[in-house]
């Protein structure tokens, strides 16, 4: 009888497995993930990498003494206290860098109180040594009706009223350009390290457009600011379908293509993310992650960070992420794709 | 990555794959991945050429321990508390500046607004 290894579902539950079981979750992941990317498939050794990895009984794993990575993140905030303290935590539990944000995390919502995030970036550069980074999302559909002063398309599109809906993600793509420069540019003059755009594309091609407008703009006027672009799924969805960056149609771009154009608008750190299916298991789901993003090692000429959030690059949707799932994620995507950061 | 999603992922992947910050530089390997767009391998040299350590040892908490305490480049707080003379912030900042050769935004801002440094109190 084989003995079989505690591994989790997406969704955080625990399951049991033999060795065997888990290869073919691995390799059935690495092949869905190859083949929707239009990638190459994962080498045997990867996947004998991944096996090992999984295949074990460990409650925590982690890389090799030497092999670490820098650690970016989207909000230091989960603390609950005030948001210095929850920075200055964030220090001392080992951050690389950390982040201020409101809980709403969105720049439209930021835009009305911007002096007084200006006043906390610079009270928190003034009390931490590691570098302190603003970040927010797009979120463009708050510039719909009822949130904002733009038609919703949402609704325009089931009526069939698709120039209608493309013109009104135009304008909202135009205004939420101008916020994320304006609190960019109010950042920078607060002394900040960098600027965070997190879950770029969460309303398709015009919110990732008015990301990539927004960062070219600001690669522009300050040339020392750190931009990380973080994305909101592993395919840019094509509510609008028309709209392009530098010629590239931007509906439909996996991983690889998502890079090309953070990079070309001039970010520094470009962050992948691979939705979890909840349905099957971690060790699954960090196969077809792993398989989708690995064509951008090979083309990055920034800093490639992997997503590995709650619901993001194999980690599980729950709310208390298990610690053994976790680190399995994490040391694959170190180990096996060679991230340069999570 | 996602961590702000919830605290538990944080300390899971810093066990895991982190650099630990200012445990170790974590924070110096960031700043040149943040401002140069450098990958991890071409980060972790500079870093490690300009610090006199080996790449491995700036993952080391004991040995990096040591070399922020000499280079005055920031220790954690309750280290920093140990001894009145420790950098603060903004002066471990200032000296990191100038270790890597980088320009850190809040450190020029100061320094624009202290007279005695050249700078001017109206430097926004």
């Amino acid at each position: 009888m084989s003995s079989t290894f505690l591994t989790r579902m997406g969704d955080g539950a625990a399951v049991e497995m033999t060795r065997d079981e888990i290869r073919a979750e691995i390799e059935d992941g690495a092949e869905q993930g190859a083949r929707r990317a239009k990638a190459a498939a994962l080498g045997s050794d990867e996947i004998d990498h991944l096996v090992d990895i999984f295949a074990s009984s460990a409650r925590m794993t982690g890389v090799p003494v030497g092999d670490e990575v820098v650690l970016s993140c989207d909000g230091t905030m989960d603390l609950r206290s005030g948001k210095i303290d929850a920075l200055s935590q964030a220090e001392l539990v080992g951050g690389d860098l950390c982040e201020l944000a409101l809980p709403d995390y969105s720049y439209k919502a930021v835009k009305t109180i911007v002096p007084t995030e200006q006043r906390l970036m610079q009270d928190a550069q003034y009390r931490l040594t590691i570098p302190v980074q603003y970040g927010a999302q797009a979120d463009l559909g708050r510039y719909s009706v009822p949130d904002g002063p733009v038609p919703n398309w949402s609704q325009l599109l089931p009526e069939a009223r698709v120039d209608e809906a493309r013109a009104a993600q135009e304008e909202a793509a135009f205004e939420s350009e101008a916020d994320m420069f304006r609190i960019g540019e109010a950042m920078w003059e607060a002394g900040a390290d960098g600027i965070d755009f997190d879950t770029a594309g969460a309303a398709g091609d015009a919110d990732f457009l008015a990301v990539l407008k927004t960062v070219r703009r600001l690669r522009a006027a300050f040339p020392d600011l750190s931009i990380e672009v973080g994305m909101a799924s592993e395919f840019v969805l094509g509510m609008h379908g028309e709209l392009e960056f530098e010629g590239k149609r931007l509906a439909g771009l996996w991983p690889v293509d998502q890079l090309r154009v953070v990079q070309e608008a001039g970010a520094t750190i470009f962050g992948p993310a691979v939705n979890i299916n909840t349905g099957r298991t971690v060790a699954w789901n960090v196969a077809r992650a792993t398989a989708i993003i690995k064509p951008c090692m090979d083309v990055a000429t920034i800093p490639v960070h992997v997503n590995a959030g709650m619901g993001v690059g194999g980690v599980p949707m729950n709310p208390c992420p298990p610690i053994d799932a976790v680190s399995r994620a994490s040391r694959a995507f170190v180990e096996v794709l060679r991230a340069d950061g999570l | 990555m996602g961590t702000g999603d919830r605290l538990g992922v944080h300390l899971a992947h810093t066990l895991a794959a982190g650099m630990t910050g200012m445990r170790a530089a974590g924070d110096l390997v960031a700043r040149m991945q943040m401002t140069r767009g450098m990958r991890l391998k071409e980060a972790k040299l500079f870093v490690a050429d300009r610090l006199g350590v080996s790449t491995r040892e700036l993952s080391d908490s004991v040995v990096m321990q040591e070399v922020r305490r000499e280079l005055g480049i920031g220790l954690l707080s309750d280290l920093e508390n140990e001894c009145v003379g420790e950098a603060s912030a903004m002066e471990a900042k200032f000296n990191i500046a100038e270790l890597l050769d980088l320009p850190i935004n809040c450190v020029a801002r100061f320094r624009g607004r202290v007279h005695s440094l050249g700078g001017s109190a109206s430097t926004p």
